[in-house]
């Protein structure tokens, strides 16, 4: 199904935009909101429903850890394969391999796919810290709102009540610190559209155009996936079922 | 066996089971007695380590339980309500438990055994309770394990079903295993079990046989007798 939407997706914005590379920008909106969007709420419905499954698991001879990180690699990985098959065929199909923004789209496709790790992974410690289906639902959805929408809110009125400091180092860590502004802004520089940002623009271009930048950004996306994790992990083992 | 060490488990602020010492060792039939909420599933969850005791400690042949998890693969168990993957066939079910014990199984006979051969192709969702219960005892039995933990085998079924369920029991136990069983039926105990435990509030009331039990509290009938230890405690 998700996989069905990224394939149309992918073919109805080539075919509206006729270009690839505007094709890349518009995709970027929607990977960066959705992609989110759709792993938590996947993570969360997944871990809910697969309870009584769980339950008969554990009373076989399996690690705990193995469970847990079965049933969440089976599910980061299903919708990873979705969005980068789904996008992926129509973009081939229009002829990416010869045109020059295969590395745009190609960085596009990574952040997505770390993005679907990182939120699917957030959405199963929810769930397995909350017993309660619907409170897990709305943990789970108010985080997606929290980072997708409000955290850029507060991020802007901050820089607008302090204005008159220097803020350089504060945004650079400030968008380090949700995974959603990260990808977005990774990519948009990768676009070169950087100047649309103005000073602050310059100010990023300077950090994340740079190999360091990167390197520091992907380490980021990777510690970001890397916690929720372990602390998935480290709960499952403690959990009385 | 089963040895069990100043086992304490408190839910919150709810001490479910205070310092419980349990031997169990050799074969037979012990039955895990109690009034409700006296902890019994907890117990039996504990020594599968589904839930994870606050202190304390539980030793299943020989090796503690903490960490280790291959210990499971010498237990049986059967839980209390058949909660199963609705959207999963039986054939389905009973193939994937098989795939990851790794074990000679003989789910053939107790299909066969408890007339599950017309809901082979059914999905779990569509099945009676009783069924389900008895999918649930084939997934338990089917496997050749020294040690069969049931918690509440008898809910759901058919009174043709109970008897085969009560001949299979006498069988694993003749074969030399250890049975440990919960339940409210007490003429199913009274029949069936070689040694009660009796929990109240989080430990041990009683250990022994039927008639050390009667002879225990003056009573010739065992369902007396049991209800005369919860009455003893209430006066005490």
């Amino acid at each position: 199904m998700y996989f069905l939407f990224y394939l149309a997706l992918g073919f109805v914005l080539l075919f509206l935009n006729n270009d690839l590379s505007k094709a890349v920008i518009t995709l970027m909106n929607v990977i960066i909101v959705l992609v989110p969007l759709i792993s938590t709420i996947f993570g969360v419905m997944y871990f809910y429903n697969s309870k009584e499954f769980t339950e008969l698991l554990l009373a076989q001879p399996l690690k705990r850890s193995s469970i847990f990180l079965g049933q969440y690699l089976g599910v980061a990985g299903s919708l990873m394969l979705s969005l980068v098959l789904g996008l992926g065929i129509p973009f081939v199909l229009y002829g990416l391999f010869k045109s020059d923004t295969i590395w745009d789209f190609s960085l596009l496709l990574i952040t997505g796919a770390f993005l679907t790790l990182i939120f699917a992974a957030l959405a199963f410690n929810i769930a397995l810290s909350n017993e309660n289906k619907i409170k897990g639902f709305g943990y789970a959805v108010l985080l997606w709102l929290f980072l997708a929408v409000i955290y850029d809110g507060l991020f802007l009125m901050s820089l607008i009540l302090f204005e008159e400091y220097p803020l350089d180092s504060f945004s650079l860590a400030a968008t380090m610190f949700n995974p959603i502004d990260l990808s977005r802004t990774l990519i948009l520089l990768k676009l070169d559209i950087s100047a649309l940002l103005g000073y602050t623009g310059a100010i990023f271009k300077q950090f994340f155009g740079t190999y360091r930048g990167l390197i520091v950004s992907i380490t980021m996306l990777i510690l970001w996936t890397v916690l929720p994790i372990w602390r998935l992990a480290y709960k499952a083992k403690r959990k009385d079922f | 066996m089963i040895q069990i060490e100043n086992l304490c488990k408190r839910f919150g602020r709810n001490q479910v089971l205070s310092n419980l010492d349990l031997d169990i060792h050799g074969s037979g039939i012990f039955a895990v007695l109690g009034p409700n909420g006296s902890g019994k599933t907890t117990l039996i969850k504990c020594i599968l380590g589904m839930v994870v005791p606050s202190s304390g400690e539980i030793k299943v042949q020989g090796s503690t339980i903490k960490k280790n998890w291959k210990y499971r693969q010498e237990i049986n168990y059967l839980p209390q309500i058949a909660n199963f993957p609705g959207n999963l066939k039986v054939k389905e079910l009973i193939r994937m438990i098989k795939d990851l014990r790794q074990k000679d199984s003989m789910e053939e006979d107790l299909i066969g055994l408890f007339g599950l051969d017309p809901f082979l192709d059914k999905k779990l969702s569509t099945l009676s309770g009783g069924t389900k219960q008895k999918v649930n005892i084939v997934l338990t039995f089917m496997f050749d394990c020294p040690l069969i933990i049931l918690d509440e085998p008898t809910t759901g079924l058919d009174p043709a079903s109970l008897i085969k369920l009560k001949e299979l029991l006498l069988k694993e136990k003749t074969k030399g295993k250890t049975i440990l069983i919960t339940t409210h039926i007490m003429q199913f105990v009274e029949e069936m079990s070689d040694e009660i435990v009796y929990l109240l509030e989080g430990n041990i009331f009683f250990k022994g046989n039927v008639e050390q039990l009667k002879s225990n509290t003056n009573q010739t009938d065992f369902e007396h007798a049991i209800a005369a230890i919860a009455n003893q405690t209430s006066d005490a």
